[in-house]
C-alpha cells in the first residue's frame, strides 16, 4: 500500500456502494487526485451495504428516485452484475389494488413499460411456491433484478484506480475535521492528516457522527430492517442459478421473501420502529457479525413469521427447512425519506452521499460526481439536496420522529397528501389562534401550520354548489371547501395566511451585481419594483422561481416558498461575493405574510389606510410601506392566484393585528379565510402559474415552461448561455394546461387525477418527446372558475394543438379523455389578466 | 425418556470482548444472546433421545427475564416445555445455581415423574465453572460422565464416550444419571419457522428462587491476551497464485 498522501483534491470517506460509486464517476469525469477511505476493511467494511439484499425494484411513485434507480441498474448491467429475475408485488387487499393501479401510472410516467398487473393464477405461474389463494392481484415488473453490490463496488474501485486518479485506504479511521472560514481544511485520519478541497461523508449510517466533526447536520438515523434466511429449500436445490423466481413483496404485511441460493431471504418493514443512534454502533472490532448487524430481536418477528407462513407454505412450513440466519440489519432513515446528497450548507466543500440504498447506489455516485465536477446533475437532485432542510428538520429528535413515524409506511400506501402526525405545532404563526377559531384543516409546512381550509366556510359549499368527489382516494386530504373558497375569493376576497414564506435580505453594495448574476430577471430596476424571476442552474433548467423586491439601492428581499427556502437560501449564499460586498440575512421570522386577493380586496385595503392604493397610484408590480392604523406595512401589488390584490408584510409579533384589521374591515365585503389550497392549486392552476417542484425542474427549461421574455438581459447570468441556446432551437416539449373532458370511470364513479400521472393517446400510447422525457401530469386539481379540472403537463409539439381532441390521462388504470386548453403560458382564466391589472 | 436439559444464556460473542467499566461483567450493548455452545448440543441430544425412544424433553435455565428467549429457542428445535428460574440478572456462582437446580428437578420430579437424563454443558461459554453438572448430580445421588462426544441409549443403561488424548474413554451408567456435553457430540439443527412459532405456544413454568449468600466472590474479569493478528498480502492477481499454492501445502489443504 502506498503511503497516505498529505493533500488530494478530493477525500471521499466511505467505501460502501455510494463512496465506491461516487469515486468511479469523479475520476471518470477527468479528477485525478481523489483520495478514498474507511474504517473497515475491503472489500466489506461493514457497513450496510455489506447486508443489503440487493434487489432492485425499479418504479417508485418518486421521479427522481425512479431516475436514481434505471440509471444504478443501467450501471450494474454495464458491470455485468445485474441477474434479472422479475419482481411481483402482491395484494391480499382491494386497497392495495388500487395502490397497484396507482403504481401502474407512476411506471408509465417514468418509463418503465415492462409493468403489468397480473392475477393470482399468473403469480402462481411465476411463484409456485405461493399460496394464490390469499392474493387479490400483483403489480408485476419483469425488471426487478438482483445485484453484487460488494463485487460493483470493488470494480467501480479498481476502475478509479487504473485511472491513475484514486487512491484508496481501508482501516483508516476518522478522528476529526478541519474547517477554516467555513471551508472544509483537512481530515485527521489514523493514518495522518490530509488536506483537501471537497470532503464527501459517504458514511451511510455514521455519516452524523463524521457530519458533526466538522460542524454540520446530515440528519439521518440508523434503523432496523428485519431479515432472515431460511433454508436448504428443497424446491431450490436443482436451481442453476442463485434466483430464479420473481422476488415477491408481500406489500399488506410489509415483507418481501426472495430466493438466495438455495435458501429463501424473509426480510420484513413490518415491525415496531427500531431506531438507534450512530453512537450506538460498535466498532468493526468489537462487532460479532458486522458493524450493522445487530443481534436479532425474535420477539420482534412473531407477526412475520406467520405471514409468511400463509403466503408460502410450502418452504415457509417445511419442518426440515431450517432459520440459518436471521440479523436485525441497520439502514439510514431520513425525515422525509429521502437521500441526503450535495453540499453541506454549513461547510462549503463538505458533501454529503448518505441515506442511499444499493438499488440506487451508482445513480447516486454518478450525480453527485457531475454535480462536484459539471456543477449540475443530469438527474434533478432537488427533493434529495442536502441543503433542503430547516433549522428544526437537523435535530435528531426530529429526525428520529419522522423516521419512527415513517418506517411502518416502507410498504404503505400513502397518499400525495398525506400530513404527518408527528412534530406538529412547531412553527405558529400570529393567526393561528383566529384560524383554528375558523375551524383551519392544517397542512404541515416545513414545520409551519398552515391552514389548508377552512371548516367555517362549509356553508359555502352548498352557496356554491361545489360538488364532492366520489371516490375516496380522490377526496382524502381534501375538502371542497376548497372550491368554494376560491369562489368566494373570486367574488368578493380572500384572506390568507402566507407565514411559511422563507424571506432572504440580499444588501450591500454588491447586492445587486450578486443578484443579477443569480437569477436569470433583469434586476437593476427602480426601488420599489417587485420582480418574478426563475433562476437556472447552468444547464438552463431551473433550480428555483421566486419574487425579489427592490427595496433600496441597495436592498433586496427575495421571497420564496418554504418548502424550497433552504435550498434558495444556499443558492442566494452562494452567489455572495467573496470580498463582502454584499451579504444575506435570513428574516424569515422577523416578517409574516397575508395576503389579500379579490375583486374587493381594493375596497378592503383602502378602508384601513389612508395612503394610495389605487391602480394608478399603486400599480402592479410595485412594493412599498404604506400605513395600516398604527402599523407600517410592506404591502407588494403582486398575485398568485390570479386577482386584484396584495402581499403584506409585517413584523411577525404585529400580524394578528394585521389580519383583524383586514378581518374587520372585509366584514362588510364578504372576505373569507382562505388556506392553501386555493392559493397553491385552483387559484394557481386556472392561471397556468407555474410552481417549482412541479412544472419547474432542471429537466425542462424555461422556453420549454413558456417563460421565455422577449428579451434577455444584457448583464450575464447563471444559465444564460444554455438559456440563448434554448431559445435558438425548437422545445422539445411545451408546457400545456390540459382540462378533463369526462371523470367518469367503467365503474360510473367520477375520479379526479393529482398528479403524476402519465398523459397518453386515448388508446394508452405514452408521449415521449425528442429528449425522450414522457409527458405525465405536473400539477392537477379543480378551476372552479372555469367548471373545468385542470392539469399540466410538458408535451411534444406535435400534440400541444390547443383544442386538440386525442390525448388521455391515465389514471387508476383507466384512461379519460382531456382537451388541451392551453398551449403555453396565457392563463386559461383571465387570459388577458384584467383581473390583476384592474 | 425424561430428559431434562439445563441451559445458560451467555452473550454471543464474535468480535473483541469489551468489560464493563468495573470490570464485573462483559459489556453487552452490541451484544445478543445465545445458549452456550456446548449446551446447544445438549438440546439436541435431548430432544432426539425423545424422538427415538418417546418420553417429554424439558429445557431448564436459571436466568434473568430475557433468558426466556433461550428456553424459546430451545423449545424451537423440540423442547417440549420449560421451567424458568428467575434471577434479577446477577450471576449466581454455581453451587448457588446446582441448589437451585436441584430443588426444581425434585420438585418436577414429585410432579411428574422422575428424570431418566439430566444433560448439561460441560461448562458455561461466559463464567466456565465446569461445576454445575457435578455439583447437581453429587446432590441428587446420581451417577455422571463429564466432557462427553457421544452418547446412545443402551438395554438397561446409558453408554458415554469421553475423548481421551487419541482415544476414547467409554462409560455404561445406570439411569437415571446426568451428564455433561461437549459441543460437537451432535450438529444442532436450525428452528424451523413452525418451530419457532409452536415455541411461543409451549409450556414454561416460571418462579423466582431465594439466592442463597455466595461462598465466592468474584474480583474482577480480565481478557486474555489474544493472539495478535497479522494480515501478509502475498501479492495480487495472478502473480499471487504460486504464493498462495505454496501456502496451502504448507498448511496441508492440498492433498
Amino acid at each position: 500500500m502506498s503511503t497516505f498522501p498529505a493533500s488530494a483534491r478530493a477525500v471521499v470517506i466511505g467505501c460502501g456502494i455510494v463512496g465506491n460509486s461516487l469515486v468511479h464517476h469523479l475520476t471518470r469525469l477527468g479528477w485525478t487526485d481523489v483520495v478514498q477511505i474507511d474504517k473497515g476493511p475491503l472489500p466489506n467494511p461493514g457497513g450496510s451495504t455489506g447486508h443489503a439484499s440487493n434487489f432492485i425494484f425499479p418504479v417508485d411513485h418518486s421521479k427522481e428516485m425512479t431516475q436514481l434507480t434505471l440509471e444504478s441498474q443501467r450501471q450494474y448491467i454495464e458491470m455485468g452484475l445485474n441477474t434479472e429475475c422479475g419482481g411481483i408485488e402482491v395484494a391480499r387487499t382491494e386497497e392495495r389494488m388500487e395502490e397497484f393501479r396507482r403504481r401502474m401510472a407512476s411506471a408509465k410516467s417514468w418509463g418503465v413499460d415492462s409493468a403489468r398487473l397480473v392475477t393470482p393464477a399468473e403469480i402462481k405461474e411465476f411463484v409456485p411456491y405461493i399460496d394464490e389463494s390469499i392474493l387479490l392481484g400483483g403489480f408485476y415488473c419483469p425488471t426487478v433484478s438482483v445485484v453484487d453490490s460488494l463485487r460493483a463496488g470493488t470494480i467501480m474501485r479498481e476502475k478509479g484506480i487504473d485511472s491513475g486518479g484514486l487512491q484508496v485506504f481501508a482501516n483508516t479511521d476518522v478522528s476529526g475535521m478541519d474547517v477554516e472560514h467555513g471551508q472544509i481544511k483537512r481530515v485527521r485520519t489514523s493514518r495522518g492528516t490530509i488536506e483537501a478541497e471537497v470532503v464527501v461523508i459517504a458514511c451511510g449510517v455514521w455519516t452524523p457522527l463524521l457530519a458533526a466533526m466538522a460542524g454540520a447536520h446530515i440528519p439521518l438515523t440508523p434503523a432496523v430492517h428485519q431479515m432472515i434466511d431460511v433454508g436448504p429449500v428443497p424446491r431450490f436445490e436443482t436451481s442453476s442459478s442463485a434466483i430464479e423466481f420473481p422476488i415477491v413483496r408481500d406489500m399488506d404485511v410489509f415483507m418481501y421473501e426472495r430466493q438466495d441460493g438455495v435458501g429463501l431471504e424473509i426480510g420484513s418493514y413490518a415491525h415496531r420502529s427500531i431506531l438507534h443512534d450512530p453512537e450506538e454502533i460498535p466498532s468493526v472490532e468489537e462487532a460479532a457479525l458486522s458493524p450493522t448487524e445487530f443481534p436479532f430481536t425474535q420477539a420482534d418477528f412473531g407477526p412475520q413469521m406467520e405471514h409468511a407462513l400463509e403466503l408460502m407454505p410450502e418452504i415457509v412450513g417445511d419442518e426440515s427447512v431450517g432459520v440459518k440466519y436471521a440479523i436485525n440489519g441497520l439502514i439510514s432513515l431520513t425525515p422525509d425519506g429521502m437521500p441526503i446528497l450535495g453540499e453541506t450548507p454549513e461547510v462549503k466543500g463538505l458533501w454529503s452521499a448518505a441515506a442511499v440504498w444499493v438499488k440506487e447506489g451508482p445513480g447516486v455516485g454518478k450525480s453527485v460526481a457531475e454535480w462536484m465536477v459539471l456543477g449540475e446533475s443530469h438527474i434533478d437532485l432537488h427533493t434529495s439536496d442536502a441543503s433542503r432542510f430547516h433549522d428544526h428538520q437537523k435535530t435528531r429528535a426530529h429526525t428520529k420522529a419522522r423516521a419512527f413515524e415513517a418506517f411502518p409506511k416502507t410498504y404503505g400506501i400513502v397518499h400525495p397528501a398525506e400530513q404527518w402526525s408527528s412534530e406538529r405545532g412547531l412553527r405558529i404563526s400570529p393567526m393561528y389562534a383566529q384560524e383554528k377559531a375558523l375551524g383551519a384543516a392544517f397542512y404541515e409546512a416545513v414545520g409551519w401550520e398552515r391552514p389548508q381550509w377552512y371548516e367555517a366556510n362549509a356553508p359555502l359549499v352548498e352557496h356554491y354548489g361545489v360538488e364532492t368527489r366520489e371516490g375516496e382516494w380522490d377526496a382524502r386530504w381534501w375538502s371542497p371547501i376548497i372550491n368554494a373558497e376560491h369562489l368566494a375569493m373570486r367574488e368578493h376576497a380572500g384572506i390568507f395566511d402566507l407565514s411559511a414564506f422563507a424571506i432572504f435580505d440580499v444588501q450591500g453594495a454588491g447586492a445587486l451585481d450578486a443578484l443579477q448574476h443569480a437569477v436569470m430577471a433583469q434586476m437593476d430596476v427602480p426601488v420599489g419594483r417587485v420582480v418574478y424571476t426563475p433562476v437556472l442552474g447552468q444547464g438552463g433548467g431551473f433550480k428555483s422561481d421566486l419574487t425579489i423586491m427592490r427595496l433600496g439601492d441597495d436592498l433586496f428581499r427575495v421571497v420564496t416558498g418554504g418548502a424550497h427556502g433552504m435550498a434558495d437560501r444556499k443558492l442566494f449564499t452562494d452567489a455572495l461575493p467573496d470580498d463582502g460586498a454584499a451579504s444575506l440575512v435570513d428574516v424569515t421570522t422577523a416578517w409574516t405574510t397575508i395576503g389579500v386577493w379579490g375583486p374587493r380586496s381594493r375596497d378592503i385595503l383602502s378602508s384601513v389606510t389612508s395612503d394610495e392604493v389605487s391602480h394608478e397610484g399603486f400599480p402592479f408590480g410595485r412594493c412599498r410601506t404604506i400605513e395600516i392604523g398604527s402599523q407600517l406595512v410592506l404591502a407588494s401589488r403582486i398575485s398568485y392566484v390570479g386577482d386584484l390584490g396584495w402581499e403584506l408584510y409585517v413584523p411577525i409579533e404585529q400580524g394578528r393585528r394585521l389580519w383583524d384589521v383586514l378581518w374587520e374591515a372585509g366584514q362588510p365585503h364578504s372576505l373569507t379565510a382562505c388556506g392553501i389550497g386555493v392559493y397553491g392549486t385552483t387559484g394557481r392552476l386556472e392561471k397556468a402559474y407555474r410552481a417549482y417542484g412541479a412544472e419547474l425542474e432542471t429537466e425542462y427549461n424555461v422556453v420549454e415552461a413558456g417563460m421565455q421574455r422577449p428579451k434577455v438581459k444584457e448583464q450575464d447570468f447563471v444559465g444564460k448561455e444554455a438559456h440563448l441556446r434554448h431559445r435558438e432551437e425548437d422545445p422539445a416539449a411545451i408546457l400545456c394546461t390540459l382540462t378533463v373532458d369526462d371523470h367518469t370511470s367503467s365503474a360510473g364513479v367520477k375520479r379526479y387525477p393529482l398528479g403524476r400521472e402519465p398523459i397518453t393517446l386515448r388508446d394508452g400510447t405514452p408521449l415521449t418527446d425528442a429528449k425522450g422525457r414522457r409527458s405525465y401530469v405536473t400539477s392537477a386539481g379543480a378551476g372552479p372558475s372555469l367548471g373545468k379540472y385542470i392539469l399540466m403537463a410538458y408535451l411534444p409539439p406535435e400534440h400541444a394543438v390547443e383544442g386538440s381532441g386525442v390525448l388521455a390521462v391515465e389514471y387508476m388504470d383507466e384512461r379519460y379523455p382531456v382537451t388541451v386548453a392551453v398551449a403555453g403560458a396565457t392563463a386559461p382564466f383571465d387570459p388577458e389578466n384584467e383581473r390583476i391589472r384592474s | 425418556m425424561k430428559a431434562l436439559v439445563c441451559v445458560k444464556r451467555v452473550p454471543m460473542t464474535g468480535g473483541r470482548i469489551v468489560l464493563t467499566d468495573d470490570e464485573q461483567a462483559i459489556e453487552t450493548k452490541h451484544l445478543g444472546f445465545a445458549i452456550s455452545p456446548h449446551e446447544e448440543c445438549g438440546v439436541e441430544e435431548a430432544v432426539r433421545l425423545v424422538e427415538a425412544h418417546g418420553g417429554e424433553s424439558v429445557v431448564l435455565t436459571l436466568g434473568p427475564p430475557d433468558a426466556e428467549e433461550q428456553l424459546r429457542d430451545a423449545m424451537a428445535i423440540g423442547a417440549d416445555r420449560g421451567i424458568h428460574l428467575v434471577t434479577d440478572g446477577e450471576e449466581w456462582d454455581p453451587e448457588a445455581t446446582a441448589g437451585a437446580i436441584v430443588a426444581a428437578v425434585i420438585a418436577d420430579e414429585t410432579a411428574s415423574g422422575p428424570f431418566d437424563l439430566i444433560l448439561f454443558g460441560n461448562e458455561s461459554a461466559d463464567s466456565g465453572g465446569f461445576q454445575t453438572g457435578l455439583r447437581v448430580a453429587y446432590a441428587l445421588g446420581r451417577p455422571c460422565a463429564t466432557g462427553l462426544k457421544a452418547v446412545a441409549v443402551g438395554d438397561g443403561s446409558f453408554r458415554c464416550e469421553q475423548e481421551e488424548g487419541g482415544g476414547r474413554n467409554v462409560y455404561e451408567l445406570p439411569l437415571p444419571a446426568v451428564v455433561t456435553v461437549l459441543e460437537g457430540l451432535n450438529l444442532p439443527r436450525y428452528p424451523s419457522v413452525p418451530g419457532r412459532m409452536r415455541a411461543g405456544r409451549k409450556p414454561l413454568e416460571a418462579s423466582t428462587p431465594e439466592r442463597p449468600a455466595s461462598r465466592l466472590e468474584r474480583a474482577r474479569l480480565v481478557v486474555p491476551a489474544g493472539e495478535s493478528k497479522q494480515a501478509e498480502i502475498l501479492g495480487h492477481g495472478a502473480d499471487a497464485a504460486s504464493a498462495v499454492v505454496d501456502l496451502l501445502e504448507q498448511i496441508g489443504v492440498t492433498s
